[in-house]
């Protein structure tokens, strides 16, 4: 197990590195850098059997995944009169101690086994007022966590209001304008980055893969790697005026350059346990090795697609069970490794699509967009178990079903409990906040 | 022509100080803004080239080199006038303009009966219809966005291109929120035509534009139960800024404002939903519609006050957003330039001699304003292909560059646009910004996109044309490349690369072969420095 690195300091890291010369010279240039945040956030009050250092984890299920084939409400014959052909049979569903009439489609062993374990738990019925079926629209309404669906990201703001005195600020100086302030505090594996991530001043890092994340010239000859080395380390000494545009530009160059180290280094590290080898496995392998490097990121997000089943999505068979399938190997062999780290109780998990999908199948032995579905969380330090009530199969809002809990009181939650944040602040409203959190 | 323009000539320079320090030393002079026009003799190639990334999108050195010796007011009048050039006509019917058009008659009949008789599969149908047309709508809206990208990288009359983002900025709609791609093209034509027009006949289109109207839901607003968003934006984003109005006058004018709505593609004014009351807006009563509104905002001071500092915002240096400092509390130099063109708008309301008067300024090629500006991403992807005379390769790979740099033309992130400077960039946008441009200069694609490399080369040395003109010796002289290149892609020498790209050519045996300048250029450009125009 290594613990080393969660011990990193910034001026360790730097002077650790080759642009140590860089430091020497402009020493005010550093002051003001990326990593200062992650110091900053360290000093989060802690509350009493949350770790510190917590991290939250985003798994976003693009494309609208199917809620009533994720968790079957078994005991409703509603269900089986609605799917005729692509409904999880009784004997099928893997049944959730604790619950009734409910359990889970037969590829999420894994998922059933982390309940089992208490490392997991189901929030039923989780949406929105006036539900938005475009694809579009609604995944901007989760992420702006606004239903008007227009703003900043619902995580942007949290670390603008953490670390750039934007909200409650308790982190203390703000880093004001210098959106290189926001660090690495906030890491998306995809090819964009996203909108639940972009703050007014802290904005993620995102990489499709890490070698994304770096300067692409020095793969077109590797004769080019030293001067481009060079010249980076030769301007940051040479800049005069701290607060001109050319001297911010290579602050954040360099920051860009030590973060870039940092991550590739961590993602080199193979992992302990072994993935699936489908894509979510291999996002989440690379936070895990993030997260055991020690990087001071407090938020990652992944996203694992192809969720939009109309047409042919099976049953306990098919198409929509390889991508639970995908999901729920994925995830039980994070968690897997986030153990082996011993880091598993510093890390929750949740998981969210934009919709769920219409009650009935249609013509094409699929699904349509509908409205609410369940979010997964994940991690030791949950209150586990099933929450909230299964949506009801008879009470539809036309061919809809009805949500039970808005998924900003899961936000609320969230940013309340594990994140120890001002969610009213963050969420620019009241909502009652779902206890996600074991009592201590 | 001034011969302290010709890089070639100046051969490998002494060590100078710093550009932030060649920046102070100007700095006296700069704390009043001298509006006076600029001498001929001080407007050489630095300025020349300052001049086309500003109004532009940069030149090459063919290009700076010609708007130099023309000396400024011809170079200026010539970007100013993009009517006197010819480029090819936009055809009205570039793309389809029905995919979104609304059910006829029949088919919401039709719709209503099956909901009636809980008809599920006619629902269904209609629903996969719906999503069918909303999917090739996002496709055609990916087609404008390119369509325009290559506007923007092939024009001849670049100011009208740089105008065109600057309202998209200003007047920020996004298809997002409106989803169709044909209002979308049509505003952005809109743009076009009244780029370095009048802003009084702009405001006035604006209130008439189908995605304007739909963006802030006027469409919506009738006489009893007025929607305020577009009254609102009017007064604090499009024209006069917070602090100039009240919320009473917000209310009234959306009053006025009732019944501006759209039928298909055009404006259409419903005079049935329009409330014809009596009304009092920022102190002027009348019976007003939604043309008088925006008449009695025109006649506010604070308008073209507002519209000028917004011009020299994004033309010549960033300032501080409005909603935090009152026009007493600009910097001095700045105030006095923005007090200057206000007064030529308030004259007429003419743009173009508003630019005019900034672009021919002394002040506008002080040093505290060259080479300062953070290059948005469509100004480093425009300006990297025209200046270097990069082939553009696959626009859709720049447009998904553009939006992982922050700037996804058509889909400005709120209505107040897009923030701009240093908000632009960070740790993961920097690595995007220098692997555009190898993309650009070697056909490598980012990763994430098929491996296969884009076979089309780019060729460097028309670039160094102009040098070899001057002294076919220099051309062939590392360091005299070296010193040109930099002054072509940063604006100035900067001494701390130097020494670097000298050893670099030197290692690879010093003769200047075509992929050696190629190489050359990719050090450049990724420099902290490229990001600054």
């Amino acid at each position: 197990m290594n613990r080393e690195p969660a011990a990193f300091t910034r001026r360790e890291f730097v002077s650790g590195l080759t642009l140590a010369s860089a430091a020497l010279c402009a020493p005010a240039f550093l002051q003001r850098s990326a990593l200062a945040m992650h110091e900053s956030m360290h000093g989060l009050s802690s509350a009493p059997g949350i770790p510190e250092d917590r991290i939250l984890v985003v798994v976003q299920l693009s494309g609208g995944n199917d809620g009533l084939n994720t968790v079957v409400p078994f005991g409703s014959p509603q269900y089986y009169k609605a799917r005729q052909n692509i409904a999880v049979q009784q004997r099928e569903a893997l049944v959730l101690s604790g619950s009734d009439g409910i359990g889970l489609h037969p590829q999420l062993a894994g998922v059933r086994e982390m309940y089992d374990n208490g490392m997991a738990s189901v929030i039923q019925g989780v949406g929105y007022p006036n539900p938005n079926r475009s694809h579009f629209k609604s995944m901007d309404i989760w992420h702006t966590a606004d239903t008007s669906a227009t703003g900043d990201g619902w995580l942007g703001r949290y670390f603008d209001a953490e670390c750039c005195g934007q909200g409650k600020g308790e982190s203390g100086a703000p880093e004001q304008n210098d959106p290189a302030g926001g660090g690495m505090a906030a890491i998306a594996i995809g090819r964009t980055a996203p909108l639940a991530m972009q703050g007014r001043m802290v904005k993620p890092i995102s990489f499709e893969n890490e070698q994304l994340f770096r300067w692409s010239g020095k793969e077109i000859h590797n004769a080019l790697s030293d001067p481009y080395e060079k010249i980076n380390r030769a301007g940051a000494a040479e800049a005069v005026d701290t607060e001109s545009n050319g001297a911010f530009l290579m602050r954040t160059a360099l920051d860009a350059q030590l973060s870039s180290d940092m991550i590739r280094k961590a993602v080199a590290v193979r992992p302990s346990v072994t993935y699936p080898g489908n894509d979510l496995g291999r996002q989440l392998s690379m936070v895990a090795a993030m997260i055991k490097a020690g990087l001071k990121t407090r938020v990652y997000y992944v996203t694992q697609g192809g969720f939009d089943t109309h047409a042919g999505q099976g049953g306990a068979q098919g198409r929509h069970g390889q991508l639970l399938n995908q999901f729920s190997s994925a995830v039980k062999a994070f968690y897997d490794d986030l153990k082996s780290q011993n880091n598993d109780g510093r890390v929750l998990t949740m998981s969210f699509s934009e919709f769920g999908r219409r009650v009935g199948q249609n013509a094409s032995q699929g699904t349509d967009h509908g409205t609410a579905g369940p979010m997964f969380l994940f991690g030791p330090m949950l209150r586990p178990g099933v929450h909230g009530e299964h949506p009801s199969l008879t009470d539809l809002d036309d061919g809809d079903l009805k949500f039970r809990i808005d998924f900003r009181e899961v936000y609320a939650g969230i940013l309340e409990q594990w994140l120890k944040a001002d969610a009213k602040k963050i969420l620019e409203g009241s909502y009652r906040a779902l206890d996600v959190l074991k009592k201590a | 022509m001034p011969s302290a323009i010709q890089p070639a000539q100046n051969g490998p320079k002494p060590a100078q100080p710093s550009k932030a320090g060649s920046a102070q030393t100007g700095s006296a002079k700069a704390r009043t803004a001298n509006m006076s026009p600029i001498k001929p003799q001080d407007f050489g190639y630095e300025q020349a080239r300052h001049l086309l990334w500003r109004a532009g999108f940069g030149g090459t050195p063919q290009q700076i080199q010609t708007l130099a010796s023309w000396g400024p007011t011809k170079a200026v009048d010539y970007l100013l006038s993009p009517d006197q050039v010819e480029f090819d006509k936009i055809k009205a019917d570039l793309f389809d303009k029905d995919i979104m058009a609304p059910p006829s008659a029949e088919q919401r009949q039709m719709y209503r009966e099956a909901q009636k008789a809980g008809d599920e599969d006619a629902l269904a149908k209609v629903r996969l219809m719906r999503q069918e047309r909303e999917r090739l709508d996002r496709r055609q809206i990916a087609e404008v966005q390119k369509w325009w990208l290559k506007r923007m990288v092939e024009t001849p009359r670049p100011l009208e291109e740089k105008m065109t983002l600057f309202w998209h900025g200003h007047f920020a709609t996004s298809y997002r929120t409106i989803e169709n791609s044909y209002h979308m093209f049509l505003q952005n034509e809109l743009f076009r035509k009244h780029a370095v027009g009048r802003f009084d006949e702009l405001l006035l289109g604006i209130i008439r534009d189908p995605a304007m109207l739909a963006y802030l839901d006027n469409n919506d607003s009738r006489k009893g139960k007025p929607n305020e968003n577009l009254a609102r934006e009017i007064m604090e984003l499009f024209a006069l800024g917070i602090g100039a109005y009240g919320e009473k006058d917000i209310k009234e004018g959306a009053r006025a404002l009732t019944g501006y709505t759209f039928q298909d593609d055009a404006f259409q004014f419903q005079k049935n939903n329009h409330d014809d009351g009596a009304k009092t807006i920022l102190g002027k009563s009348g019976k007003w519609d939604g043309d008088d509104f925006v008449k009695i905002i025109l006649a506010q001071p604070a308008c073209a006050m507002f519209i000028a500092r917004k011009l020299y915002g994004f033309f010549a240096e960033e300032l501080p957003p409005s909603e935090r400092l009152s026009d007493r509390d600009l910097p001095p130099a700045a105030g006095q330039a923005v007090r200057a063109m206000a007064g030529t708008l308030s004259k007429g309301w003419d743009l173009r001699e508003a630019l005019r008067q900034m672009f021919l300024s002394e002040h506008f090629y002080s040093a505290r304003l060259m080479s300062q500006q953070i290059k948005s991403p469509t100004v480093l992807v425009v300006g990297a292909i025209r200046s270097l005379n990069a082939p553009a390769r696959d626009l859709s790979i720049l447009n998904d560059a553009m939006d992982l740099m922050g700037q996804n033309v058509l889909f400005p992130p709120s209505v107040k646009g897009w923030e701009g400077g240093r908000s632009w960039i960070n740790t993961s946008t920097m690595f995007v910004r220098q692997n555009i441009l190898t993309y650009l200069l070697t056909g490598k694609k980012p990763v994430g996109y098929d491996a296969t490399a884009d076979i089309m080369k780019y060729d460097p040395m028309p670039l160094l044309e102009e040098l070899r003109k001057a002294d076919a010796a220099a051309a062939q002289d590392p360091g005299r490349v070296i010193d040109y290149l930099l002054k072509l892609c940063l604006g100035h020498n900067a001494s701390y690369a130097r020494q670097p790209l000298v050893e670099f050519v030197n290692s690879r045996g010093g003769s200047l072969t075509p992929d050696l300048v190629t190489g050359l250029l990719l050090l450049i450009t990724a420099m902290p420095d490229y990001q600054l125009c």
